[in-house]
């Protein structure tokens, strides 16, 4: 089941990729998607059904709008800092906690810290996340986890645990 | 009207690139320039990405570039995650400015 999950998505990535819907492409396609499933299909997706659950796609959108969001102020917030001539910034590394389970969902909240305003990931260890901040605004951990991660994981439990 | 919206988009993404090049000169350590490198440039490219998809409507180049998107999200991610963490494994210190170190203790 995970193989034909893997292969359908390989072909449609392949069909997108290179636009061109004859045989011969076909066909090309058909046989590096079969690769790539061979060889790959065992480190992803332990349960191949969360993808026929509709709900996860509606909660899949809110957090693309959030992360859209987030993205363009994060942008705003660095020309800011930037820009500013005396540069606003007072940076350290936090440990945040996480309670998300799989892999997948980890890696997503971290791409996501990473593109929020004025933080990035260094290092995944057990629970932890390793977050270098460019302006540590509180010393409670309480108080930044929940700046940090808070809608995000949210959502991100909602369609990937 | 379709070519002003491209051209306004590139004219944003460019100018995010900019920005994202003056923060790489002008923040003193390598992980606060890593941050500007990453979100400047990323938001810029997407930026201009999108004008892109909006010249060339939904042909095949549209949907290459619109395809282009989320994989550069991705990437660029993941490069600076291991671009920051080998920063720190090599040895280099945070700038004089920081106020806290989390990391220190975990990675010895």
């Amino acid at each position: 089941m995970r193989y034909i999950a893997i292969f359908i998505l390989a072909l449609i990535f392949w069909l997108l990729i290179t636009f061109r819907f004859t045989v011969p492409n076909l066909i090309a396609g058909t046989l590096a998607a079969l690769i790539c499933s061979a060889i790959f299909a065992r480190y992803y997706f332990h349960n191949v059904y969360k993808f026929l659950q509709p709900y996860r796609y509606v909660w899949f959108c809110v957090y693309l709008f959030f992360f859209v969001w987030a993205c363009i102020r994060a942008n705003f917030d660095v020309a800011y800092r930037v820009l500013h001539p005396r540069m606003p910034i007072k940076p350290g590394i936090v440990r945040v906690k996480t309670t998300l389970r799989s892999e997948f969902a980890r890696t997503l909240l971290a791409n996501s810290i990473t593109m929020t305003p004025g933080t990035i990931t260094v290092d995944i260890l057990g629970d932890d996340f390793y977050v270098h901040w460019i302006y540590v605004k509180s010393e409670d951990p309480e108080v930044y986890t929940k700046m940090i991660t808070g809608k995000f994981e949210k959502y991100i439990k909602r369609f990937a645990e | 009207m379709n070519n002003m919206i491209t051209i306004i988009l590139i004219c944003i993404g460019v100018l995010f690139n900019i920005f994202g090049c003056v923060g790489l000169i002008r923040l003193p350590d390598v992980y606060n320039r890593l941050q500007a490198a990453t979100k400047c440039v990323t938001l810029g490219c997407c930026s201009i990405l999108l004008g892109v998809v909006f010249h060339f409507g939904l042909s095949d180049a549209g949907f290459k570039a619109l395809f282009a998107i989320p994989i550069l999200f991705f990437s660029a991610t993941v490069a600076a995650h291991a671009l920051i963490r080998g920063a720190y494994h090599f040895g280099t210190r945070l700038g004089e400015k920081s106020v806290k170190d989390d990391y220190k203790e975990v990675v010895k």
